[in-house]
Order: structure tokens, then sequence, then C-alpha cells
């Protein structure tokens, strides 16, 4: 692995989990309104899933999309605006958290109904397959999802069209408050794929390395026309499922053991051991996300409220 | 000037269109190999092959939310629900998803989608068979909704909503399939969407219909004339974008309204319509004005009790003489 890549990796997860640290609290001082659904202890997959894609290759995914957002490289500062419902936000303060969208840099953005962005990502491959390009959709999407029926529809067609999609499920072991056991008849997601003709592939998703591996792999042989693939990423959420959450359906002892296995010190121990960077190197990174996200917090703040005309706004392209 | 059947109208406005833009293309139930369970892309698939005419699985969420995406990455969908009752499966792909994107997503994106529906009861159904609801999907703003009563308008209107880069919900009465009436064919005409047209002039009560509810109308008015009674009938033709000036200038020379759709009363077009009409023009009002309507029962399977609860020329008779 290069040693640059790998530190860009370190710091766009580090990136993540600051910026999702400061969204905590900022939505705790009530300036951040609505849901929000934090990204960390599962930053790995978003960072090491999109690292593999190709330029033209598009990403969805669900509600809990800062993540995403920031793995595609949308800015900082306009990400941290749309949280507050600053003109300056990404969706123009119309979308808020849980709609972040980056349309230039192919990331379709996030979808707050559970599954309904399935379909969605079925149709951006057709449309790439119609256009006879070899790019693919990452499309990601909880264990929750794998329960409705939009899943099952939109993997069915997108076997049946053998469309240019990677269908990446991340599970976080609940469904909001509810196990896997308590929600799905087949504990693993993987054994859901099989009946739409993919074989699938569980992948530690914890590790960045695995995760951008799998992909790349699952992403070639969508090209080579093997159709579309499936990976279930194993993961776990340390925060609860939005801000408010009791956590009443789980342990501590339970996240304990899970942040154990923390995506970022994974990366981190790699390139100490390996001798790829140094703990001085690490921490320059860390202080300059730091500073990055303060930066944005700082825009945001000082950005205006839209305008009252943006509210009939959009509502048509053509009016 | 040719007189076609509405079926044959929209055909036409698909075929042309299809060969006017590489990125239109159909998808729906049956409608490549089968030829469309009402045979409206019957040739299709020969004619343009299996790239543009794509069956689907029975998989209404997946039509809905598929025909969207591929919107949204530079295609034209045109999208068919076998009929508007399965349509009410993809609801959250319609109206949660093709109609809130572009404003949702600060217009970062567009959702030039069309999702074909035929609807419309009287056919001996059953009750899970025979809705009309359009107002359901005309309630949010950002979708447009357009269901035309002739041919002409048919084809027009189709053509519009293709090439409109809005999400734009057509809906098709399938007992008017087979109404014929004139359509230019050769001119490359479009309709606009979202533009009430006067059908019939008359000075005695304005009728405020569309789709169906026009040709029982227009039956309507041409029984009331040989007693010397003269509607107006307006046709919406959009349910949304909503242009009530026809309706409203009608009245201020009418004094008098009925309004005549196939759904039903509550909540209906016909409360919209009246409460335009009395908030903007309650001077000019003169009498109650009536609604024509679907009864409120699920609808029967047996003839005789479903005409009971549908719309039909003797009731608009009755509703405008109740108010003359």
């Amino acid at each position: 692995m290069d040693k640059e890549m790998l530190l860009d990796w370190y710091r766009q997860m580090v990136l993540i989990r600051r910026f999702e640290q400061r969204s905590s609290e900022l939505y705790q001082q009530g300036k951040i309104g609505g849901f929000l659904h934090l990204y960390i202890g599962q930053e790995a997959i978003a960072v090491g899933a999109i690292a593999a894609r190709q330029e033209g290759d598009h990403v969805i995914t669900a509600y809990r999309d800062h993540g995403h957002a920031l793995a595609v490289g949308s800015d900082v500062r306009r990400l941290m605006a749309e949280l507050m419902g600053k003109a300056t936000g990404v969706s123009k303060g119309k979308g808020g958290s849980m709609h972040l969208a980056d349309v230039e840099r192919r990331y379709w953005g996030g979808y707050a109904v559970v599954g309904g962005h399935l379909p969605l990502a079925a149709g951006i491959a057709l449309a790439e397959q119609y256009k006879e390009t070899d790019n693919a959709v990452l499309c990601f999407f909880g264990d929750g999802a794998t329960n409705i029926g939009y899943f099952h529809e939109s993997l069915n067609l997108s076997g049946v069209w053998k469309l240019p999609v990677l269908w990446i499920c991340e599970n976080n072991q609940y469904g909001m408050g509810t196990t896997i056991e308590r929600a799905s008849a087949v504990p693993r997601m993987v054994d859901k794929a099989c009946a739409y003709g993919m074989e699938g592939k569980q992948v530690d998703g914890m590790n960045v390395i695995d995760v951008y591996e799998a992909t790349q792999e699952a992403l070639q042989k969508i090209r080579s026309g093997e159709g579309p693939q499936f990976l279930e990423m194993l993961t776990y959420r340390y925060e609860g499922h939005s801000m408010g959450d009791p956590l009443r359906y789980r342990t501590k002892d339970e996240v304990e053991k899970w942040r154990e296995d923390d995506p970022i010190g994974i990366l981190e121990r790699h390139l100490l051991e390996e001798g790829l960077a140094t703990k001085d190197e690490l921490e320059e990174i860390d202080n300059a996300v730091e500073q990055l996200v303060e930066e944005a917090v700082t825009f945001a703040e000082e950005s205006p409220l839209p305008e009252p005309e943006a509210l009939f706004e959009d509502i048509y392209v053509e009016a | 000037m040719a007189r076609i059947t509405m079926r044959q109208a929209i055909t036409d406005a698909l075929r042309e269109e299809m060969h006017r833009d590489e990125t239109v293309f159909i998808m729906g139930e049956e409608i490549g190999v089968w030829g469309g369970t009402y045979a409206v892309t019957r040739g299709f698939y020969d004619e343009f092959g299996d790239k543009r005419v794509r069956d689907t699985p029975i998989s209404e969420m997946a039509i809905g939310g598929a025909a969207a995406g591929a919107a949204m990455n530079g295609l034209r969908p045109v999208a068919e629900f076998m009929t508007i009752n399965f349509a009410l499966l993809a609801l959250d792909a319609i109206v949660n998803h093709a109609a809130k994107l572009h404003y949702m997503f600060g217009a970062q994106m567009k959702v030039p989608v069309v999702y074909r529906a035929p609807g419309g009861s009287g056919r001996q159904l059953g009750a899970t068979h025979s809705h009309t609801p359009d107002v359901i999907f005309a309630h949010f703003p950002s979708l447009k909704v357009v269901s035309p009563g002739t041919p002409y308008d048919a084809k027009g209107l189709l053509k519009s909503a293709i090439r409109s880069d809005d999400p734009v919900l057509f809906i098709e009465h399938a007992t008017l399939y087979q109404v014929r009436d004139e359509v230019p064919d050769d001119e490359d005409y479009t309709v606009p969407i979202g533009v009430s047209d006067v059908k019939r002039e008359g000075s005695d009560v304005t009728i405020v219909t569309y789709a169906q509810g026009l040709q029982v109308s227009l039956e309507a008015a041409e029984r009331l004339s040989k007693e010397g009674i003269e509607v107006e009938v307006v046709d919406l033709r959009t349910l949304r974008p909503l242009d009530m000036g026809p309706a409203i200038e009608s009245f201020k020379k009418t004094f008098k309204a009925v309004v005549v759709e196939e759904g039903h009363r509550s909540y209906g077009v016909g409360a919209e319509v009246v409460a335009r009409l009395q908030e903007e023009a309650f001077d000019f009002l003169d009498a109650p004005i009536k609604r024509v309507a679907q009864l409120e029962v699920p609808l029967p399977y047996s003839r005789e009790l479903e005409q009971m609860a549908l719309i039909n020329p003797d009731r608009v008779i009755e509703a405008v003489k109740e108010i003359l």
C-alpha cells in the first residue's frame, strides 16, 4: 500500500470523526436542528470504499451521510453550513444533515427513507449502462434496509438487468434499537444477496485496507461484465442511532469491545508498526484536521440564513 | 387533421419523442413483448429494441425509483404503471423521491421522469382496481399531475411531459382510450402543462372538470342545450400546477358552477376548485357551487351497484338544474 494513500485515508477518517464530534456539540448547543445521525465507528467504510472508485463512479447513501460526503471530498465548510441550515450549505440549507449531496462529485446524497435510494441507485446505474460507459454506482445502506421491499425489488432488478451497482451493506448490528436477530430471518446480510444472483462477501468494515481491497475487487468484477455485486461490511456505530438515543438496547461492555477494533486505531497501528509514519506526522494531521473543522464551524456560523425568497425557489425546474 | 383514438394519440406521442430524442426510453410491466396491457406500446419492442423498451419485473417500488434514478443521471424515462392503482405502491418513490429531490438538494439535480398510469373506474374491476386517486398525487407541490380528456390534449400534453425537466404523473383514463377526435397529423404540436382550456362555451352555468369528467360533462351539455340551457365547460387538463384562470373568468360570467370529477367527493378536485372560486370570486357567487363526484363507497363489482356510485350525464344535468 502506498504511504501517501494510507496517510490520506487516515486524514479522512480523522476528519470524519472530528466533524461528527463537533456536530454533536453544535447539536447540543441548538445550532443544528432536526435529526443528526453520527458516523463515528464506521469511518473506514466510506473512506475505503470511495477510495476504490474511478472518476466516473457514483456514490449514494442513506441518512447517516456525513462520512460519505467528506470522503468524496466535499467542501467541509459547506457541509457544516448545511447542518446549520445556512444559505451557503451544499443543499442551500434545504436538505439538512440527512440530505447532503454534491452532484459535481457524483455524490447523489443522503436519503432518509430507509431503502428509498436503492432503486435510485439502480436507475443511476441503468443510465451508465444505457450510455455504454464503464462507470458503476456505489450504493451504501444499513442492515435495516435489507428488510424493506425496496431492497428486494432493487437487487432483483439489478440482477435481471445486470446493472453496474455495487451494493454495500454497512452492517452496524442495529436497525435503530433493534438487533439483527430480532429483525432479520437470516443473521448474515450477505445471505440475502444470493437470491438475486450475487455471491456477496463479508468484509471487516473496521479495517480500511480490507474495505478498499474488497471494493476494488468488486468494482473490477462489475466492469468486467459480471453484473452487480454485494458486500457486507461488518461494523459498529459508537454513538446512538441519532442524537437523543437512550441506548437501552445495548451494554457499555459491548460498545467498549467494539472500540478496541477502532478503525482509526487499526490504521494508526499499521502505519506506526510498518514504519510508514511517525507519531509526530500523525499528530500533525490531527492538528490540521482540527483547524479545518474549526474553520468550517466559523464559516457556517458566520454564513447568512437563506433569504425568504428561497422558500419558493426550485420547486420546479420550469416554473 | 386525422380522427384518431386517444390510445393512438398517446402511442404517436411516445413514438415521435423516442425518435426525436435518444435519451427517451420506456419501462414498465408488459410494455415490451406483450405490447402493453392497454396496447399503447404495441410494436415498440420490435421497432426500438430491448434497450429502449424495457420490460420490468412486477416491482412498482423499483419502477418508480429506478426511473427517477435514470432521470437524475441524464435520461428521460417514461415509466408505465400497469394501472394507477398499482402506482400507490410507488407513492414513496414518486412523491417522496422523484418530486422532492430538485428542491431538497438545492437544485443540484433534476428528475425529468414521466410516470404514465392508466386509471379510472366503471369497468367492473372491484374496489382495489378502480381508484381515481389523482388528488393524492396532486396534493404535493413539485410533482406535475396531468390528466387529459381528449386525444388532441393527450398527445400534446404527453409530449410536453416528456420534454419537461420536472417529474410528471400522466394519468390516462382507460375508458377514454377509444374516444376519437381530430389530431393534427404532421404538425409537431405540444400542449402546455398547467393551462386549462374552455372546451365548450355557454352563458348559464360553468362546469369545471377534467379527464373522463370532461366527456360526461360534454354529453350533459349537449342534452341541456336541447332544453335551451347553455353550459360552459372548462377542462383543467392539469391538476398541478392548477390553472384556475379560465374557470374563474367563466364563473364571473355565469355566476354559477358545478364541478365534475370521477374521484370521491371528499377532499377532491371539487373541494379545491370550490374553495378557489369563493376565495377569488366571492362577489360573483349566485348559488351554491355543486359537486358531482363518486359516492363515498369502495367500488363494488356488480355492474348496477358500481354505476350507481359513478358520475354520469344525468347527475350532471340534475346538479345544473338545481342551481339554475
